[in-house]
């Protein structure tokens, strides 16, 4: 047993990765707008399905596809945030959880709809070659995923500290009132933080794609590990959300190993539920 | 106070025609369909026991709903116990469960987004656990054995199916009219306004919410045992799934949150909508909750105190008595 | 009947209140002054259990209620109101105050009819049908008093009830404390009107950043130089006795 546990864990820090990814994108909506993305799960099977049909119909490589996807994506999340989030939510806190929670219901039963929940993958061959780190045999694709997941968040950050958006950001983070006197536009910022935050998404369906499947339920899967990276990390906190991501994907991998496939998943709701009831600001989190 | 009137009067007197509507259609898929309605309908009412009056809004009604569910299905598959007790069993299980997920996250003071997601994550683990162990029957789920009569609480004929759900639909919806104007409904209420007040009033809130918890529990794990006696299988999807949660708090914020007749006309609404969306476009399964989720958000918007509260901008009587009064 | 014996409290590095002590007598009308930010409101938060005090000790009709929930010493008969007001938004006025009836009325017919009475006793009987939310600052303030006061609780702790009302309110419900007073009731109040506090208090105890620097009754506290110096900052005192000599 004691063998697989050194695979088991690098096999989860490879799909940590892609939590924390996800991740990002959910603590970034929430550590600026102060809002709960339900719809963030499905906006990622969205872009699976995107990056799926790029590769099929087109014979697009999933990483080509990159180039492409993003920016469709960070359009999309800006569009829903600026035309239907912020107008038809009143302000409310409540309304917004359930106005994104209504998106994830349309996207998810179209994509069923139009797709049929037939399980699909891309046979990207490539992908499954074996890469040996330490002793440990892990498949390409799971190795890129990783070093690109784990390279998103340093230029996130560098793209906060840095850039004139982003410290615009910042500055409707901490005060949005005062922002707002400064002259920053900050509906305008609060949709570019959505559509930064989709983007997330759609990069980790490039990445996920070639050693993943993809079904209309798949979305739903992630955005509870979401939820569950978000809060381990501490609500808005960014390198929270990394390592919390990395360590989660080890959680799952090793109640996988132990407690069987069916129940992997359990350790990272037991977790979710103890974090919010024990320590809800997270690991790097303030205080609420 | 403030009085009804007359357009929910109206409204109220539309679902009641409806409802007796069913007997004399002439098509027993109306029946059918409105059997599943109801069962909703009580799902919405226990989740407007806490998300109505309480301003709790759990996002996992369904840990409620299938805990009743599996409690009784368990005690009858498992341990041959009437369907009676498992019926009561059933009940009880679930306000423990609604018990013991209040009594968790309130001691931590969660709330608002806070519950949402910690309800929704224990739906989801006792989701994982009914399909992982053979206790609950795994993957497969549990299935009664088929015995109609009075004594086994399960009926071949639809009318006595029909008129057993209404009666159960009209007690719960009594005792949501008993909760409402009660002491214990008044302090709900007074949380969900403004739970520091309502402390310093001498509101125990924590024992108020978590006793809404439980009560919604109960009414919840009914719904539960009501569909499993009516289906006679169960499994964690159908009754954990995350279908249920969202149905459980569509159909009273559509509605109404908060009063008495709110989860019944929002969830035979939206029903209503989805039936004939299915006759319009059959083959697209799912397309209800696409329905479902587009009237959520115009509610939402233009709504916010759904049918019930528009219902009450027409022909209110409260504008002649107060003229009385003066 | 409320002894308060040397709370402290700080939020972080902040001594928010050091080493208060203060009592109050039964039937009296005891001031709270102080100038904003002295510490009255969280004195008030630790007396009526809402925050834990780091040190200190507070009794209550002789009982020891240091660290008792809010509902426990509410349920003994102490209640504070809010500084900022607290209503049920969604509620009518009457439905309001019978949440503070419903304490020891169950029934809904007689915690209704007690929240009509004590409505009408604070001069509310033409607003009780109105939503809670329509109030001006005047109505609500007055409701806070009067859902405090259908709990049947004997010791009031008033937290600025007359801040930002007009004087002839003021008048009005000074009137109305002073009639509640003497039905039996007991009055531990924060207030910067001054006029209220001369003609309402016995005694007043006097806060500044966080201590207590002086107790008495308010006509001999306003001439307390280290009183005016609090106020109006170091040598004020010594400036106004230079100004009032020439
Ligand atoms: N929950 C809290 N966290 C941190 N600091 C606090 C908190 N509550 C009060 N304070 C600080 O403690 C100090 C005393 O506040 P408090 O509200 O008791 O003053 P006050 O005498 O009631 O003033 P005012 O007349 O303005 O109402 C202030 O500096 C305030 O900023
Ligand atoms: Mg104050």
């Amino acid at each position: 047993m004691s063998s697989l546990i050194f695979p088991a864990v690098l096999s989860g820090l490879m799909m940590g990765a892609v939590y924390a990814l996800v991740a990002l994108g959910l603590t970034l909506i929430y550590g600026v707008l102060h809002i709960i993305n339900f719809a963030h799960g499905s906006l990622l099977m969205l872009a699976l399905y995107a990056v799926y049909f790029l590769w099929y119909h087109l014979g697009i490589d999933p990483y080509l596809a990159i180039p492409i996807v993003l920016p469709a994506f960070f359009a999309l999340g800006y569009a829903l945030q600026r035309g239907l989030i912020a107008p038809m939510s009143s302000g409310s806190e409540q309304n917004v959880l359930l106005i994104t929670l209504a998106i994830s219901m349309i996207i998810d039963n179209l994509a069923l709809y139009f797709w049929t929940s037939n399980t699909r993958t891309a046979d990207i061959a490539y992908a499954y070659d074996t890469v040996e780190i330490l002793g440990a045999f892990l498949p390409l694709g799971r190795v890129i995923a990783f070093c690109a997941a784990i390279a998103v968040a340093p230029l996130l950050w560098c793209f906060m500290a840095y850039t004139k958006t982003g410290s615009a950001i910042r500055a409707v983070a901490i005060e949005k009132r005062g922002a707002e006197l400064v002259g920053i536009d900050v509906n305008h910022t609060y949709a570019i933080c959505f559509g930064i935050g989709t983007a997330c998404v759609a990069l980790a369906a490039c990445l996920l794609l070639p050693t993943f499947y993809i079904t209309p339920q798949v979305g739903y899967t992630f955005v509870l590990v979401a939820f569950t990276t978000v809060v381990l990390g501490g609500m808005g906190s960014l390198p929270g959300a990394l390592i919390a991501g990395l360590l989660l994907g080890v959680i799952e991998s090793l109640c996988g190993l132990f407690l069987g496939e069916s129940l992997g998943q359990i350790g990272i709701f037991l977790a979710f539920i103890l974090i919010l009831l024990f320590k809800p600001s997270g690991l790097l989190g303030r205080a609420r | 106070m403030k009085s009804q009137s007359i357009g929910q009067l109206a409204l109220a007197a539309a679902a009641v025609a409806y409802l007796i509507g069913v007997y004399f259609a002439s098509s027993p898929v109306w029946m059918g369909f409105t059997i599943n309605a109801l069962i909703i309908a009580v799902v919405a009412m226990s989740w407007n026991i806490t998300g109505g009056f309480g301003g709790l809004s759990s996002f996992g009604h369904a840990a409620l709903y299938g805990t009743g569910a599996y409690a009784s299905a368990i005690l009858q598959v498992k341990y041959g116990v009437n369907a009676w007790v498992g019926f009561a069993a059933g009940i009880l299980a679930g306000a423990a469960m609604g018990a013991f997920i209040g009594a968790l996250a309130f001691r931590y003071g969660l709330r608002g987004s806070y519950f949402a997601l910690v309800t929704l994550a224990f739906a989801e683990v006792l989701r994982i656990c009914a399909s992982s162990f053979e206790f609950t029957g795994g993957g497969s789920g549990l299935q009664l054995k088929l015995a109609p009569g009075l004594a086994n609480l399960q009926f071949a004929d639809r009318t006595v199916v029909y008129t057993a759900l209404l009666v159960v639909v009209a007690v719960v919806m009594i005792l949501t009219a008993l909760i409402k104007y009660s002491r214990f409904g008044a302090y709900l209420i007074a949380v969900r306004e403004n739970e520091d007040a309502a402390r310093a009033l001498g509101i125990d809130t924590y024992r108020i919410k978590v006793q809404a918890m439980a009560i919604s529990g109960a009414f919840g794990g009914l719904a539960g045992v009501l569909y499993l006696q009516l289906w006679l299988f169960i499994d964690s999807t159908v009754v954990y799934g995350s279908a249920i949660s969202v149905e459980a708090l569509i159909g009273p914020i559509i509605g109404g949150a908060g009063t008495v007749w709110g989860p019944l006309l929002g969830t035979l609404g939206l029903h209503l909508l989805g039936e004939g969306a299915k006759h319009l476009l059959p083959n697209a399964p799912g397309l209800n909750f696409v329905l479902y989720a587009v009237v959520l958000i115009c509610a939402l918007r233009f709504l916010p105190q759904g049918l019930v509260g528009l219902a009450g901008k027409f022909g209110a009587f409260t504008k002649k008595k107060e003229a009385e009064d003066a | 009947m409320l002894e308060v014996r040397n709370l402290s409290k700080s939020f972080g590095g902040l001594k928010a209140v050091t080493d208060a002590s203060l009592d109050v007598q039964e039937g009296s009308i005891v001031g709270l002054l102080g100038p904003n930010g002295a510490g009255k409101t969280t004195c008030f938060t630790m007396i009526a259990g809402f925050t834990k005090a780091d040190e200190g000790s507070v009794r209550f009709k002789g009982q020891d209620i240091t660290g008792l929930p809010p509902h426990r010493i509410c349920a003994l008969g102490m209640i504070r109101t809010f500084q900022i007001v607290q209503p049920f938004a969604g509620l009518t006025v009457q439905e309001n105050i019978a949440v503070g009836a419903y304490l020891h009325h169950h029934n809904r017919n007689e915690a209704m009819s007690v929240a009509r009475d004590v409505g009408k006793r604070l001069g509310m009987g033409a607003m009780l049908d109105r939503p809670a939310s329509s109030l001006t600052i005047a109505g609500r303030k007055r409701l806070e008093l009067a859902r405090a006061l259908a709990t049947g609780s004997k010791l009031l702790l008033l937290d600025e009830v007359m801040a930002g009302l007009i004087p002839s309110e003021i008048t009005e419900i000074v009137g109305i404390i002073r009639q509640i007073r003497d039905e039996g009731h007991t009055f531990l109040m924060i207030e910067h009107v001054m006029q209220a506090v001369m003609s309402l208090a016995e005694t007043a105890y006097v806060l500044n950043q966080g201590k207590m620097i002086a107790h008495g009754p308010p006509r001999e506290l306003v001439r307390d130089p280290s009183v005016v110096e609090a106020y109006l900052g170091h040598g004020a005192a010594a400036r106004l006795q230079e100004e009032n000599h020439a």
